[in-house]
């Protein structure tokens, strides 16, 4: 796979001004061109109404056959709440050395959590999301460095905790898959 | 580098295993999975896994009797239960049956993540004991038994091959070569060394004191025999019965022990109940038992159970180039236990202890380097420190002049006063020595 570029794409009613906010800091992480675009999907598919979520297994599965390709590592951002069968909800998933991955800005939000909203806040947490489950594309697995963003984070005050860039070793990782890319 | 924790995921939804694999795989686990208890089972025989996830509802075997048919198998597994419900009453099943924890479906993520991290300790602490539990053994091997010459290499090369055995053996060798030593690291380097190793020296003991002393005793089997006792066979179950001066013991003894050494069971004293014991045994003696057995003094058919293996420690005198070593490792032992700066030996004391032939061997060496630093005053022990060739230094005459006047009297008695001669070895002329003679008063004595 020859990955030339970053692909982040936005489903829902946030519209498009967040991927691009974060795109910089994507772009600086990874040293890839982020290209950003606006998805459609019917998601009601992917709703379940026992569990009143949406089914973050089948989502990923779909952007990956349907919106991935071979050239980029595609991360779709949704804003709906996900759930695996096993866990009670993620903030999102990848295919670890795949080419796709899902985040979801939906628990990422202060309000659900009765706290006054704050789009700073919002927006540096959806950055990390977004690197974190784009390093998964890249082979990387959770980092016990505690600033890395490749550290499993379980709730939000936990992402708070870290930065959005990768520890060393992480980059490292990172530049040893892109290697046989290079031009 | 720390070792790859392993999970085995036992779930018969396909989208419980397929989510719970992607979630550990990211976290760096070596994950496998397997759609029931069975396969599960199957996988364990030939792959091992240090945390088993496993749903406690499936079709077939359920995860309640897998759990306790793995714990049959491993007893050391860490087996989390997974469950739809929050049914108390098996949750505590599982735990009674010796899962690690349980959890409810579905998991909160931190709850997950904590519970494999406790798991992930747990297995931690489990390797870090068994390592410090090695050391600990390589420790006090390495402590005990001191010595780089040939005659301790072939010693040590024979320990380490008995060891993991069964195998009775016989530790021969003169008095104070360091036999128990030897019974020591047999035993702390078998698969026994988790247990006892019970030492009994059979020479300090009347018969019947040993009869009572090797098969225990029941209340009221004798006077003051107050309380049942165990008896040291009984003590060394899983473990070492080391016999020491097996040579000692009473004919009637020697046929006891030989049926204890055939059936591993036996009947306490005063007792009428069989009591089975699994023990190792290690004797020891400073005796020639085959030629005792020749004279008709110990049983030929007790030697021949007993001496399946025979390790002869080399004395003292074998292994001179050891002494060094030893002088060294007794100085620390003592100086550290005496709490007094540590200490060297001179270059002469040295040599003389390696010329002196110690016939107490190893611990008559130890008693001399305990005693030279009880008595020495100096940074190093030196010649005057040692208890021998006090001939040669008195440390009783403190002035030069006595010195001088017991060594002419010394040298005059040698030659029968005889003065020329006298003059000659001592490499003075006759008028010097004579003018001496006077000076210190000397007579002959005849």
């Amino acid at each position: 796979m020859n990955q030339e570029h970053i692909m982040l794409i936005s489903f829902g009613y946030f519209g498009k001004a967040f991927p691009e906010m974060i795109a910089e800091d994507v772009e600086h992480e990874f040293s890839i061109p982020v290209i950003i675009r606006e998805g459609h999907l019917d998601l009601s598919e992917f709703y379940n109404p026992a569990r009143r979520q949406y089914d973050g297994n089948n989502l990923l599965k779909k952007i990956d056959s349907t919106f991935a390709s071979d050239s980029a590592k595609t991360l779709a951002i949704f804003n709906v709440d996900l759930f695996i069968p096993i866990l009670t909800y993620i903030f999102g998933q990848a295919f670890l050395n795949g080419k796709s991955g899902i985040a979801s800005i939906y628990r990422l939000s202060n309000e659900r959590y009765g706290i006054a909203n704050d789009d700073t806040i919002l927006l540096d947490r959806l950055r990390k999301e977004v690197i974190h489950e784009l390093g998964h594309t890249f082979g990387l697995i959770h980092c016990h460095v505690s600033d890395c963003v490749m550290r499993s984070s379980t709730y939000v005050e936990d992402i708070d905790q870290k930065s959005h860039h990768l520890c060393s070793k992480c980059r490292m990782e990172v530049g040893k898959q892109k290697l046989p890319f290079v031009k | 580098m720390a070792k790859k924790i392993s999970i085995l995921i036992v779930d018969d939804e396909e989208s419980v295993r397929d989510s719970l694999y992607n979630w550990f795989i990211e976290d760096g686990y070596r994950v496998e999975c397997a759609e029931n208890a069975k396969l599960a089972l199957t996988m364990l025989e030939s792959d091992s896994f240090d945390i088993i996830l496993a749903d406690i509802k499936m079709p077939g075997m359920d995860g309640l009797e897998m759990l306790r048919r793995i714990k049959s198998l491993k007893k050391d597994s860490i087996v989390i239960i997974m469950t739809a419900f929050a049914a108390v009453d098996t949750a505590v099943q599982a735990l009674k049956d010796g899962a690690f924890d349980y959890i409810t479906k579905p998991f909160d993520p931190d709850d997950l993540s904590h519970l494999i991290r406790n798991a992930s300790k747990q297995i931690s602490l489990i390797e870090e004991n068994e390592i410090l539990k090695e050391n600990v053994v390589s420790l006090q091997n390495v402590e005990d038994m001191i010595g780089k010459s040939e005659a301790i290499k072939k010693v040590f090369r024979e320990i380490e091959s008995v060891a993991q055995s069964n195998a009775s053996v016989i530790i021969t060798g003169e008095s104070g070569t360091g036999k128990e030593l030897v019974a020591r690291a047999i035993h702390s380097n078998s698969p026994r060394k988790f247990f006892p190793l019970v030492s009994v020296h059979c020479g300090s003991l009347t018969e019947s004191l040993l009869e009572s002393e090797l098969f225990g005793h029941e209340k009221g089997a004798f006077t003051g025999a107050v309380y049942n006792r165990k008896g040291r066979f009984e003590m060394a179950d899983s473990g070492t019965i080391f016999l020491d001066e097996i040579a000692t013991i009473s004919p009637k003894m020697q046929v006891e022990l030989l049926r204890v050494l055939e059936t591993k069971s036996f009947v306490r004293v005063g007792g009428n109940k069989e009591i089975s014991s699994d023990f190792r045994v290690i004797c020891a003696t400073n005796r020639d038992l085959k030629t005792m057995v020749e004279k008709g003094l110990f049983r030929e058919d007790l030697f021949y159970r007993l001496n399946v293996v025979n390790i002869n420690v080399p004395p003292l005198r074998e292994r001179i180039e050891d002494i060094p070593l030893l002088a060294e490792y007794f100085i620390k032992k003592y100086c550290t236990s005496m709490n007094r700066p540590l200490i060297s030996i001179d270059t002469s004391a040295l040599k003389r202890l390696e010329e002196f032939p110690f016939p107490g061997n190893i611990r008559e060496l130890e008693n001399m380097i305990e005693r030279a630093i009880v008595v020495g005053k100096g940074k190093k022990i030196s010649l005057r420190d040692l208890p021998i060739g006090k001939e040669t230094v008195n440390t009783s005459i403190e002035s030069l002049g006595e010195l001088e006047k017991n060594h002419i009297v010394q040298i005059l008695e040698k030659y029968n006063w005889n003065i020329s001669v006298a003059a000659k070895a001592l490499k003075v002329d006759r008028v010097t020595l004579y003018n001496k003679i006077k000076k210190y008063n000397l007579k002959s004595a005849q």
